[in-house]
């Protein structure tokens, strides 16, 4: 069994929260005592309010709308999917990228009776720019439309139109009903029309290739593992977390950014030694050679290093009240490393709604825009659309302590 | 080379849970391991020793003692402070409320899950501890679906739900000012039915109070309660012996025990995966108000 990590998306008022209780609900991932709980909180046109299943605040609860993330659990004998929950209004745009960074699938939700909306346009440049690989474009609320096959294909038309600009590398259309579950784990009665696989269907048996298995092997140093013992007086492990590709005992190894070479010498696991390791395994690696090798740095294979500056171009998503203007210094960490850098330049502001590029002389929460950045340090890395884990970073303000921007490199 | 690897779901969680302990070794002074002796806990302690063996854990374990345990799951943290050889420190509920800094409850049912709080924080300060791991997982209940991994916690220990960090890939930001500290959920994405299989799958020893035995109830809403020293009966009240597990393990004043004979891993595995109930559903102090966990964690519990 494997885990398929997916982010829901759509405007207010599509039905997010309804189709994720609705998949809870009829994949019999709800216990009674939820049940229960929700059951009391009232109703909605005569059925239970399955969208109080994932409004987990108070204030949720009270204004009827998802305020931030949540994450929701479920599985079949087939896969274990982890479902981020993210609200749509634009000014939790933030949020949203907070639930796309981790995901390998989005569906975005179109309400049928009123198609391709400003949201999508948004939702769909959000998922295209944080390379989701897969989506899944549920037309939902087709019992208004008279479960209608013409209304699905031209909303379908639609989409595709306007998402030739995108880069999303699959597509796939569902209609259904996440009120009264047409198409969501039951094949709907009501769409004979409908030739395809219900949505749960479909999550179980989509074939998932995440970069992670890339081929480049990637391996961010976290800790160095030295216990000094009498037993262990000489071992020295580099603890980690691969990123992609692989690794094997006797690969030859360039420490980033100082250039060092030596190579793998063993890989301790708690268990014992292994022969290789694979990404997304946590490991400990020794080398041959006594190196200076700390957190931050990178080891990788000897010919397939990745690109090693101080100058880096990025796609960034503000996520701070205090607006993001060239010149301003922040803390960039990107894998293990952080390292000091000041923002060079603002190229342009991307609108998301309808992917034009403005000139704008500082980005706003909730902005998105490319910039030019400038790091104290070397950093080593690979652009965002080769390899996630080690293409993005975030920026974090250093009087406040907060996470005020998302980055993802060129 | 295209060669494919894919690992498996609690492959796949470990290798996230040992990251981010690890992450924690590196972005904090002084952090510690809050450790219950129930099988969440149990489960980060193992998932420790997979993230810093052969060293020593760059961490000590702290448990905050209501005064109302199992003698079982005292029993099972000492034995596995031992067997470890890690430094175990524990403060004391009752500490608290003899020097009048928290004021027990009245009442049938008296719980000093709230209080814990205030014994909590205490420990935190008098440490100077900035990150606290813990392992509340996001499937418990609905205000815990919205925490985030590194969750950050002003002086007070409150919780804030509405400002919380942005957290971006599994990069996670652990700085904080001063007088803050960081609550760490390791194990966020596993379900109660991942940790039981993990369980099984790393041979990891638990209390025996999670398997069938024979004890002492009495009948609380609909849920069955161990009877012991501190909950008091009265004539309304009928004492019963019945065969008992429990699926969580807490204070013996509000942690319900399910009728069940399950007796090995596979038992519990198999009764899981067909009940119809969350494992809080057996913890009185959740049912106590919609919003009874949102309150406690904005009041500085976990």
């Amino acid at each position: 069994m494997d885990i398929l990590r997916f982010i829901t998306a759509g405007s207010v008022d599509d039905g997010k929260s309804t189709l994720i209780g609705r998949l809870l609900y009829d994949s019999k991932s709800i216990f009674q005592d939820q049940l229960e709980a929700i059951e009391k909180a009232g109703q909605v046109n005569g059925q239970i309010n399955l969208a109080l299943l994932t409004d987990g605040l108070k204030a949720e609860r009270e204004q009827g709308i998802t305020i931030d993330v949540a994450y929701k659990y479920f599985s079949t004998p087939k896969r274990k999917f982890i479902i981020a929950d993210a609200p749509g209004h634009v000014q939790y745009t933030r949020n949203m990228v907070t639930g796309a960074s981790n995901s390998d699938l989005a569906i975005i939700l179109i309400d049928a009776r009123k198609g391709v909306i400003e949201q999508t346009y948004r939702h769909s440049y959000i998922v295209s720019l944080l390379r989701i690989p897969y989506v899944v474009v549920c037309v939902n609320k087709m019992d208004l439309v008279d479960f209608s096959e013409e209304v699905f294909l031209n909303i379908q038309k639609q989409y595709l139109e306007f998402a030739k600009d995108l880069d999303l590398k699959s597509i796939h259309f569902l209609p259904i009903s996440a009120l009264n579950g047409d198409n969501v784990v039951d094949l709907s009665t009501s769409m004979p029309w409908w030739k395809g696989k219900s949505l749960l269907g479909f999550l179980e048996e989509i074939e998932i290739h995440t970069e992670e298995e890339s081929p480049a092997p990637r391996f961010p140093v976290q800790n160095v593992i030295r216990p000094q013992t009498t037993e262990y007086h000489d071992y020295r492990g580099y603890a980690g977390q691969i990123r992609s590709g692989h690794f094997t005992v006797g690969d030859s190894i360039t420490v980033l950014p100082s250039g060092l070479k030596s190579k793998i010498k063993a890989i301790d696991t708690y268990a014992g030694s292994i022969q290789t390791a694979y990404a997304p395994m946590s490991v400990a690696i020794r080398l041959e050679d006594e190196l200076d090798v700390s957190r931050g740095d990178m080891l990788v294979v000897t010919g397939q290093e990745p690109t090693t500056s101080q100058d880096l171009e990025a796609h960034i998503c503000w996520m701070d009240q205090k607006p993001m203007t060239p010149g301003s210094k922040y803390l960039l960490r990107q894998t293990t490393n952080a390292v000091k850098a000041s923002i060079r330049s603002l190229e342009y502001r991307v609108e998301t709604s309808t992917h034009e590029k403005k000139e704008q002389t500082s980005l706003a929460l909730n902005e998105i825009g490319k910039v030019t950045i400038r790091t104290a340090k070397p950093v080593a890395y690979d652009p965002y659309s080769k390899i996630r884990g080690t293409g993005s970073f975030i920026l974090v303000d250093e009087g406040t302590n907060q996470t005020v921007g998302a980055g993802m490199l060129l | 080379m295209t060669e494919l690897h894919r690992l498996s779901h609690l492959d796949q969680l470990e290798s996230e849970a040992i990251y981010i302990l690890r992450e924690v070794a590196a972005q904090f002074e002084r952090p510690a391991l809050l450790f219950s002796g129930g099988k969440d806990s149990i489960c980060l302690v193992h998932l420790a020793l997979k993230a810093f063996r052969p060293g020593k854990f760059p961490f000590p374990l702290v448990h905050i003692d209501t005064g109302h345990n199992f003698d079982e799951a005292l029993k099972f943290r000492d034995d596995l402070a031992e067997r470890t050889g890690e430094k175990l420190i524990v403060r004391y509920v009752q500490d608290s409320i003899d020097q009048g800094k928290a004021v027990e409850e009245k009442g049938k049912f008296p719980s000093r899950n709230a209080i814990q709080a205030v014994t909590l924080l205490d420990t935190i300060a008098e440490f100077k501890f900035d990150a606290c791991i813990g392992g509340a997982r996001r499937d418990e209940e609905k205000a815990r679906a919205k925490e985030r991994i590194f969750s950050v916690r002003d002086e007070f220990g409150s919780w804030d739900p509405k400002l919380q960090r942005p957290e971006l890939w599994n990069i996670y930001n652990g700085k904080i000012h001063v007088g803050e500290n960081v609550r760490v959920f390791p194990i966020s994405n596993w379900t109660e039915l991942d940790v039981w299989e993990y369980i099984r799958k790393e041979k990891i020893e638990l209390p025996s109070l999670y398997f069938s035995h024979q004890r002492e109830i009495v009948w609380r809403e609909d849920l069955v309660f161990p009877v012991s020293k501190f909950i008091s009966l009265d004539n309304s009240d009928k004492v019963e012996t019945r065969t008992v597990r429990f699926r969580t393990v807490g204070d013996m004043t509000c942690t319900a025990a399910v009728e069940s004979e399950a007796i090995s891993i596979d038992d519990i595995i198999r009764e899981i995966q067909i009940s119809r109930t969350t494992e809080r559903g057996s913890r009185l102090d959740d049912k106590r108000s919609e919003a009874a966990m949102e309150d406690r964690k904005k009041g500085g519990y976990f």
